[in-house]
């Protein structure tokens, strides 16, 4: 209870947070939302992107050229140009986080496909594989534990570049940010600058170790190195 | 049976072809050795019957069927392919690894528990083993889990590259004892790479002899290379010891033994030293019928009336008749009157000398 009233007189608002839980929640959840989209969206169209390439190789280069340039692009700039577009939707904040993602993940589908050893694939082949039953069953697994390490990245960085969606109406825990910045000398807005800044951060560590949880169900191989 | 008739194989950007019009016949049943220097073209050779690499020019047919008639895919199922590198999938159980082709063809979950278990005991693979991951195995035993998995769905025809190239020489000759042992049984037709000779010469039912650009030097079975190799190529590749080496493939049963300075249990004296004089021998064997009683010396001789009156001394070293002459030749130099006696279970047969040895190695 002592650093509950120290926080308080250094000028964090507890009640703030107390009153506020309903939205504190709400905001949460769509912070998850806009992420889940943007990686969803974000996967496939890299899967495909990725496949593409992997099969046509001279078209990766191609590919990851323009991801990149989407990548560099300042997303400030990226939803100016966009909103006379699409608009203040959540099609426009999505546009912008999906295209922050592809460069990450097809870099990492291609990577982790083109790094499963050639006797394992000279195997599956010598065996009687098709080509489509080969990367499924035998690259993409292969490949897994580097693509979910794009996914962790570009995971991360999607929850971090949410909070700009705020500019546009949107912006999950960036929302409090941003009403932060506008009652930036009160009490309240350094509350909500910290509750912001803070949930965004705790929401992308979280989800970081998810994954990498993630990663270790589904790579069981991985695990026990007995060595004999 | 697959035949290859005036294959050829050029890999683009190369100006010599790799494999240049090569045919050979490869018999049903039998274990075929393709054997040559680095880069003569035997992988290719090998991987042009499975399409892995598909000819530039020539058919190929396995069991009748040109391969180009066939899906690659199911072609392929239908040939056990193993590899230097053995390529098990790292992600898979060594259960499922063997699995693989069966699994590719539809079989139900029962029948491949059934036939992975089989498959386990064949290649001596303790079923401990099978839900571990390749990571966790030796090399011997991922090469067994190798061959398991290329003799999963049955398949007629096995292709294998450099099989046990990458064990060490002890686990080696074991694989390769264990082959053999597999093919009595199996009855495959088996097209084996290696560019060991010896390996060649031990596994072979017949060996290839390739040279540069695929060019077949020798086709025959070893013993018959050893003992006429056709040209100068052949004979350096077998090097300066193929003499020796032809003895491996030589079976004791192969040669007319001499039956060697014996005296029957009863012999005097006298008799014993007329037979050793004889061989221009200092000793000599006690025969009893067809059993082998022990061997003398001339001292042993001082002071005794008779052969009977003596304690004969054991054989350290016999031969069986099955053994081959290159085993023979170990035992003779390594004893110190330059013979082995050769035995049939328990009945005596003759001996071998250096001289019936060397004889061999002129032929
Ligand atoms: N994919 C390829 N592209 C171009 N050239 C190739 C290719 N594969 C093999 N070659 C060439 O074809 C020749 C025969 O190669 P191959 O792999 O069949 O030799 P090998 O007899 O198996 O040799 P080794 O004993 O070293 O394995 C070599 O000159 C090699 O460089
Ligand atoms: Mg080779």
């Amino acid at each position: 209870m002592r650093s509950f009233a120290q926080a308080s007189s250094t000028g964090f608002r507890w009640d703030w947070v107390g009153n506020n839980l309903d939205d504190i929640w709400d905001r949460t959840l769509e912070h998850m939302l806009l992420t889940l989209i943007a990686i969803g969206a974000g996967l496939v169209i890299s899967l495909a992107l990725s496949l593409v390439s992997l099969r046509w190789r001279p078209l990766y280069q191609p590919v990851t050229w323009v991801t990149g340039v989407m990548y560099t692009i300042p997303s400030l700039a990226l939803f100016a140009f966009l909103v006379p577009i699409t608009g203040l939707t959540i099609t426009t904040a999505e546009i912008g986080l999906i295209s922050y993602t592809l460069l990450i993940l097809i870099r990492n589908i291609v990577t982790g496909i083109d790094e499963v050893p050639q006797d394992v694939i000279e195997s599956a082949v010598g065996m009687g594989y098709t080509r489509r039953r080969r990367f499924i069953e035998i690259e993409l697994p292969l490949a897994l534990p580097v693509i979910v390490t794009g996914i962790r990245l570009a995971t991360v960085t999607v929850i971090g570049l949410v909070t700009v969606t705020s500019l546009i109406g949107l912006g999950g825990l960036g929302f409090f940010i941003l009403r932060g910045l506008q009652n930036f000398s009160s009490p309240i807005g350094t509350t909500q600058i910290i509750v912001g800044t803070a949930l965004s951060i705790v929401l992308a560590v979280v989800v970081d170790l998810s994954l990498a949880g993630v990663e270790r169900l589904l790579t069981p191989w991985k695990r026990r190195k007995v060595g004999v | 049976m697959i035949v290859l008739d005036a294959v050829t194989k050029r890999f683009p950007g190369t100006p010599d072809p790799a494999v240049d019009s090569l045919s050979l016949t490869i018999h049903e049943g039998e274990i075929v050795v393709l054997v040559g220097p680095s880069g003569c073209g035997k992988t290719t050779t090998l991987k042009m019957i499975n399409r892995l690499v598909e000819p530039s020019d020539g058919t190929i047919t396995v069991a009748g069927r040109n391969i180009l008639d066939v899906p690659s895919h199911e072609l392929r199922r239908g040939i056990g392919y193993v590899i230097q590198q053995i390529g098990l999938f790292p992600h898979r159980t060594i259960a499922a690894n063997i699995a693989t082709v069966p699994t590719l063809l539809g079989w139900s979950a029962q029948v491949i528990d059934d036939r992975v278990e089989e498959l386990a005991e064949l290649v001596d693979l303790d079923p401990s083993m099978l839900r571990r991951y390749p990571s966790e195995l030796s090399g011997g035993q991922r090469q067994r889990v190798g061959v398991a998995r290329a003799l999963a769905a049955d398949p007629p025809v096995l292709l294998m590259d450099e099989p046990f190239g990458a064990v060490d020489p002890i686990v080696r000759a074991r694989l390769q004892e264990e082959l053999l042992v597999l093919q009595a049984t199996l009855h495959k037709t088996i097209v084996l790479v290696t560019h060991d000779i010896d390996e060649a010469i031990l596994l072979g039912d017949r060996v290839a002899i390739l040279n540069i650009g695929g060019h077949l030097e020798q086709y025959d079975e070893p013993a018959e290379i050893l003992r006429d190799p056709s040209n100068r190529f052949v004979a350096d590749f077998l090097g300066s010891d193929r003499g020796i080496k032809r003895l491996s493939l030589i079976s004791i049963s192969d040669i007319d033994l001499d039956r060697g300075p014996v005296v029957g249990p009863e012999a005097s004296t006298e008799e014993a030293v007329t037979v050793m004089n004889g061989y221009s021998v200092d000793w000599a064997a006690i025969v009893d019928g067809d059993q082998l009683i022990g061997w003398f010396s001339t001292e042993d001789l001082n002071g005794v009336g008779s052969v009977a009156d003596l304690e004969p001394r054991a054989f350290v070293t016999t031969l069986d008749i099955t053994d081959s002459l290159k085993e023979a030749l170990d035992s003779v130099v390594s004893t110190h009157t330059s013979v082995a006696a050769v035995l049939d279970g328990d009945r005596y047969l003759g001996m071998v000398t250096t001289d019936t040895i060397s004889e061999e190695i002129v032929q």
